[in-house]
């Protein structure tokens, strides 16, 4: 039993991780209509930084937030310098272009801090508390509040705040909205600032998990596709929540199924995908969509 | 000169190219050459999917790897003649892509690319689960087809002409089958499903069996491959392999037949020179490329062709009606016209 508790804190914890990625996915995808396929090799060139900086001298803490302060302003760059350019094209075009994004950025990576495997420290260090006769570790309840925090910070941008009235109005209707007076260019720009320090969060989050190296992100981004598949590509909560049902039934499933194990457990995702897909393709709390002619 | 009887003449010259080279380079070329045709059939079948019919797959190169060991197995394994295992891997990639296209076509473009991401991503993985089968990351050693001996031709030239005979015939399948009527269902579904499925055109068959059909492309070039390099190990398949092929057909240009050579020509070439500057290099040119061919080139190498030769035939045209001072002027008005018009049908669906 306890290590089952275990098994399902440390699935919360890795859940959350996605949910971060999923919710950077959504934040892009409700703001621009692009899924974003470069989301989680931003995530790791970001890591990156806050390793070099680390490296450097910088305290952790302080690392990480300047990555987070570089991420938000590189995320914003890269929206008004690339991806304006392919705004409004067809699916294909913007899968490639991020695609594109995707394949320079961990090249980039490799170039610069090469191809082999580092250990990156966590942030809440490597203590372990008992809760009612469980032992847990610090670092998965941090990741954990980390992640209520940040949704209540998005929350609060989105619901309580002019600007995120402003995000909201410019990705429903951009044309509208900029006859009212808000500036489409800057939210769009925002939004992806906005997603590259949520996912450069996610990044130094899950590098103490795994090794810091140019594919560390690969297998998060599927994991986070499926995240907000599950949710519904459109909304936040469903980001959340799926990001949390992905994380528990994968270190589930390569726990107690042996012949997933560590191996297939990148399959987990990719069913939990299909079936929802099949099922039900706007996903637990998305918009349904109709097409038509 | 016309339109057809220089695309005939062309065709020709390219042939005859194709099956001199062997005789003019040393066997180190030729086994490039050899893999340049190889990976033009694996880039053939994803632009049939990606260009003619819009669907996205970023993990062709799990059907490649697949042909590729079921070749691997049915020669090592099986004592199949290696003739046999070609259109063995062949058929079982068309049932395997059929399977797998049978839930996917249900998914629209962007699930499409995810779901095939995730199998890219996961298939070393596979390889190595399944290694009683596959030997895991040991590999397979495969033996090589050999020059029969009443042949006058080495190893590898044989090698070579085989794939390009092979290369051949599935370069004039797809494209008799692109320009008749399958052809134009397939790019009804792409420029607009609902009309399509008005006019007729049942949109589930068509999109199956185009994924089948580029499946099985996969497979046949991943058994050449096992031909060219005589050995199989999960390392060959990561996800770089996908990513190479989407960016062959981007450079190549989308929704052409030619397209798929030139595109193989740089996925083969380019990392063999990049290489030698930096193991990155690589995948910052295929990212680069990828972006920059989106932004200015949407319709690639064989796009660029089409607009130099326009260009040539204005240029010619003009002098006769309206004199030769004016030339530079509309021959510039008429580049930027076709780069309009190049960037607006690959566009809009």
């Amino acid at each position: 039993m306890e290590r089952f508790v275990q098994v399902v804190v440390d699935g919360v914890a890795t859940g959350s991780i996605y949910a971060a990625v999923a919710l950077a996915l959504v934040l892009i995808y409700r703001s621009t209509g692009i899924v974003n396929f470069a989301q989680g090799e931003m995530a790791m060139f970001s890591t990156f930084v806050a390793w070099g900086l680390y490296q450097g001298g910088v305290p952790l803490g302080l690392a990480v937030l300047t990555t987070l302060a570089v991420s938000f302003l590189a995320g914003m760059v890269i929206e008004r310098a690339m991806i304006r350019h392919f705004e409004g094209g067809d699916v294909l075009t913007l899968v490639i272009v991020t695609l594109g994004l995707f394949i320079l950025l961990n090249g980039l990576a490799g170039w610069i801090w090469g191809f082999e495997n580092r250990g990156f420290p966590s942030v809440f260090g490597d203590d372990s508390v008992t809760l009612g006769g469980v032992r847990l570790s610090v670092e998965s309840l941090g990741i954990v509040g980390v992640l209520l925090g940040v949704v209540a910070l998005v929350f609060l941008l989105f619901q309580r705040t002019k600007i995120g009235l402003a995000m909201r109005a410019a990705a429903l209707n951009p044309d509208s909205s900029a006859l009212v007076g808000v500036r489409v260019g800057h939210m769009l720009m925002l939004g992806w600032g906005l997603a590259a320090a949520l996912g450069a969060l996610a990044g130094v989050l899950v590098a103490p998990r795994l090794f810091l190296d140019v594919n560390l992100m690969g297998s998060v981004l599927i994991y986070a596709f499926a995240a907000a598949a599950l949710g519904g590509f459109d909304s936040a909560i469903g980001a959340v929540v799926g990001g949390w049902i992905i994380g528990v039934s994968e270190t589930l499933a390569g726990t107690y199924v042996d012949f997933i194990g560590a191996d297939l457990k990148i399959l987990v995702p990719l069913a939990i995908i299909f079936v929802v897909l099949l099922v039900r393709p706007s996903g637990l709390f998305g918009t349904r969509e109709v097409a038509r002619a | 000169m016309t339109d057809r009887r220089l695309r005939i003449a062309l065709v020709c010259g390219l042939a005859l190219v194709a099956v001199l080279i062997p005789f003019f380079f040393g066997p180190y070329r030729v086994g490039q050459f050899t893999l340049v045709l190889v990976y033009a059939v694996a880039a053939l079948g994803l632009n049939l999917l990606v260009g003619y019919s819009g669907q996205i797959s970023l993990g062709h190169g799990a059907f490649f790897a697949l042909g590729a060991y079921t070749a691997a197995l049915l020669i090592e394994k099986a004592a199949v003649p290696y003739l046999l295992a070609v259109p063995g891997a062949g058929a079982l990639c068309f049932a395997a892509g059929y399977l797998f296209g049978v839930p996917a076509l249900r998914l629209r473009g962007l699930y499409l690319a995810l779901v095939t991401l995730g199998l890219a991503i996961a298939t070393p993985q596979l390889i190595k689960r399944f290694d009683g089968l596959t030997e895991g990351t040991q590999g397979l050693t495969v033996e090589q087809p050999n020059a029969p001996s009443w042949l006058p031709l080495e190893d590898d030239q044989f090698l070579y002409l085989l794939a390009l005979a092979v290369a051949a015939a599935m370069f004039l399948g797809a494209w008799n089958l692109m320009r008749g009527q399958v052809g134009r269902a397939v790019k009804a579904v792409r420029d607009g499903e609902i009309a399509a499925s008005t006019l007729g055109v049942n949109l589930a068959a068509t999109k199956t069996r185009v994924f089948a059909l580029s499946a099985a492309y996969a497979g046949v070039a991943g058994a050449l491959y096992v031909f060219a390099i005589g050995f199989v190990a999960p390392e060959a398949f990561t996800l770089t392999v996908s990513f190479a092929f989407l960016a062959a057909i981007v450079v190549g240009g989308l929704a052409t037949i030619s397209g798929a050579l030139f595109g193989a020509l740089f996925i083969e070439f380019v990392p063999v020179y990049a290489s030698d500057v930096n193991d990155a290099l690589t995948g910052v040119i295929y990212g680069g490329v990828l972006i920059a061919f989106m932004w200015v080139l949407p319709d690639g190498a064989t796009g660029l062709l089409r607009r130099v030769r326009r260009l040539g035939q204005r240029l010619r045209e003009e002098p006769r009606r309206r004199g030769w001072h004016e030339k530079d002027a509309v021959a510039g008005g008429a580049a930027a016209g076709d780069d309009h018009a190049g960037a607006h049908r690959v566009r809009t669906r």
